[in-house]
């Protein structure tokens, strides 16, 4: 399948065959004028991948917000000695103050340090973020390699129900799905887009299935005794699956914005708990009076989306050479 | 506890004297849009241990189709076996269930094919490929697959094999892929290899090398060889016996030097002497005239009718049984003595 062949540099192809006479039979030895085998390590897509991605300024750029954005939401602390969570920090008496040396981002409308909240709202939407995409990649991608590969009825089944989905305008559809569920939180959110997202990964996995399994290497297989299940997991998904990691990575982001927008609205994470969608929700009443605990929360939140989605391109470039 | 392959069909022998592999009266068809595309109607030809049989035959003729009929990697639908018995050993093949067809291919009856590169999968190196026999079949360890995956990449003769078996298919040339696609059938030692045009992607020079290899590794090992070709001179000095192949049915089955003395059907006639020659040099070259049939609607009598200088009037309405001309030989042609006889119709 040659839109997978590693792109990556050149590989030295080490030609033993055309020597122009023919390997004498019963011959131990490999014809004469052989080199030694190439150096270097072997070239999977994988390592050919990587290796591309590490020269890409784009790659390392969003690579290292992710990074930063991962450690802060790891470990928030390091990062603010306020404890956002403990009311006593806030006093309402220095609300909306601007932005200073006591509060970095200023403060909002009950008298919190914006900063403290920005820094440990970074979680959330990072555990919906990943989660969302785990989930996803998961159930699509698992049904999507069962319909691929089996086509027929069990294909025509999940394909007619991921259209169903398909139909359900997404915002809607998780703003039902959170009001079944009462409370908001990091999981429900996640359930919500889990739910109404998979089957875009579903289709992508299907359609990159489809297309691997009628590769001779697949026959082959069979031919030499592969059994299904060997098949589908060991020759068709190592073959199918670089779409899917391309469309999650980019996803990732998107699920991070809508997070926040479903806080935004009130459904998704609930007060007590922090998250940037209901900082921007609780400071735009008053976001004329006070700026800051609007802008930080929504600044963090387009820089996170963007980190994603370039780290999203970045690994499709290096992935499907094809589309550059 | 999964059934082995010696349980689903008896390791040696099996009923009386059945050959090692019979394929009798076999038809394949495939049901597509514009209607039944009837692939093969009734072939059958015997294979004995230690034997060649060359299956020789331009494209459409339907012998890739039978090879995988006999692999049973047809996909069903849109293929359909309307008829017809696979016999290895004496046990119908086409009557055992996925699983047991399974514990067969690639332990029992293995299978090469044209283009090694995309018969390679791109994404595993070669020694894992190889490996890969000996972890599912055999159950053996990583490490252990890994050293019987070099022992056969020696064996194939891949130079260097133990630094180049972590090295993927697309490092290799083409002679080399083809000799791991090789290794690979050869693995767990099978009874049966069908090699569907193994030497078609190849130089020349590489393909007298592949065919050599085959051609010992079947003496070491006196299994049976399938060699599925177009290509005449591919067959001579490795054949036992041919098959030729024209629309879906077989038209000669002839020890292999007999064929190349005097061919028994128009249509092997005609094949030989389009091998174009030397002393040609300047002149038009022969050409069987007309075209393959369409296999959504076969030409009535004998298929090849329309394209044959022996033609009668008989040959449009009448099909030809499969003569004997002796008891190794075979011709589907109502007027074989004068094929022959080499007197031209």
């Amino acid at each position: 399948m040659s839109d997978i062949r590693p792109a990556g540099p050149p590989h030295p192809e080490t030609e033993h065959d055309a020597t122009g006479q023919a390997v004498a039979v019963g011959t131990p030895e490999p014809p004469p004028d052989v080199k030694p085998a190439k150096q270097g390590k072997p070239a999977s897509l994988w390592s050919d991948a990587w290796y591309d991605l590490r020269r890409r300024p784009l790659f390392i750029f969003s690579s290292v917000l992710i990074l930063i954005l991962l450690v802060i939401a790891v470990f928030p602390q390091w990062f603010s000695s306020v404890d956002p969570f403990n009311a006593a920090t806030c006093q309402l008496a220095q609300a909306r103050n601007p932005p200073g040396s006591a509060h970095w981002f200023g403060t909002d409308n009950l008298g919190c340090d914006v900063y403290s909240r920005t820094i440990y709202g970074a979680r959330n939407s990072i555990v919906v973020g990943m989660s969302t995409t785990i989930v996803t990649a998961i159930v699509g991608g698992l049904l999507g390699l069962i319909a691929g590969y089996r086509s027929g009825a069990t294909d025509t089944v999940l394909s007619r129900t991921t259209e169903v989905f398909f139909a359900i305008p997404p915002i809607l559809g998780a703003l039902l799905i959170l009001a079944v569920f009462r409370t908001g939180n990091v999981w429900t959110v996640m359930l919500a887009l889990a739910v109404l997202a998979w089957p875009m990964t579903f289709r992508i996995m299907r359609a990159a299935v489809i297309m691997a399994k009628n590769q001779d290497y697949v026959m082959a297989a069979r031919a030499l005794g592969a059994g299904p299940g060997r098949i589908m997991f060991r020759h068709i998904l190592p073959n199918a699956v670089a779409p899917v990691i391309v469309v999650a990575t980019i996803n990732l982001g998107g699920f991070i914005a809508a997070e926040a927008a479903l806080s935004f609205l009130g459904v998704g994470i609930q007060s007590p708990d922090i998250s940037w969608g209901l900082m921007i929700a609780d400071a735009r009443d008053r976001f004329l009076e006070a700026y800051s605990p609007l802008l930080f929360p929504a600044l963090f939140l387009s820089v996170t989306v963007l980190a994603f989605i370039m780290l999203g391109d970045a690994v499709r470039d290096a992935l499907d050479p094809k589309l550059r | 506890m999964k059934n082995t392959a010696t349980e689903v069909v008896p390791a040696e022998g099996g009923l009386g004297n059945d050959p090692l592999l019979a394929v009798d009266n076999l038809h394949v068809e495939f049901a597509t849009r514009a209607g039944l595309v009837k692939a093969v109607n009734g072939v059958s030809y015997t294979l004995n241990a230690g034997e060649t049989l060359a299956v020789l035959g331009e494209s459409g003729s339907g012998k890739s189709v039978t090879a995988q009929a006999i692999m049973g990697i047809l996909d069903m639908p849109p293929a359909r076996i309307p008829l017809g018995e696979v016999r290895f050993r004496g046990t119908d093949l086409l009557k055992l269930k996925e699983e047991a067809r399974t514990q067969i291919r690639g332990q029992r009856i293995a299978m090469i094919f044209q283009d090694a590169l995309s018969a390679l999968n791109p994404v595993f190196t070669v020694g894992w490929q190889i490996g890969e026999m000996f972890r599912v079949h055999r159950g053996m360890s990583r490490r252990d697959a890994e050293t019987k995956a070099v022992e056969l990449m020696d064996r194939v003769r891949i130079p260097a094999a133990k630094q180049r078996v972590n090295d993927y298919p697309h490092q290799f040339s083409g002679g080399m892929r083809q000799r791991i696609m090789i290794a690979m059938s050869i693995a767990l030692d099978p009874e049966v290899l069908i090699a569907d045009e193994p030497t078609t992607a190849l130089d020349v020079t590489v393909q007298a090398q592949i065919m050599e290899l085959l051609a010992e590794l079947q003496r070491e090992s006196n299994m049976g060889l399938i060699l599925i070709t177009h290509d005449l001179g591919v067959v001579a000095d490795v054949a036992d016996k041919i098959a030729v192949m024209y629309g879906g049915r077989i038209v000669e089955n002839a020890p292999v030097h007999d064929i190349y003395r005097t061919p028994g059907h128009p249509y092997t006639k005609g094949l030989l002497e389009s091998i174009p020659r030397v002393d040609q040099k300047g002149q038009e070259l022969y050409a069987i005239k007309g075209l393959p049939p369409n296999l959504l609607d076969m030409p009535s009598g004998c298929s090849f009718h329309p394209r044959c200088p022996y033609r009668q009037d008989n040959c449009v309405t009448d099909v030809p049984e499969l003569y004997e001309i002796n008891p190794t030989r075979n011709s589907a042609c109502h007027y074989w003595r004068e094929v022959l006889d080499g007197t031209d119709g």
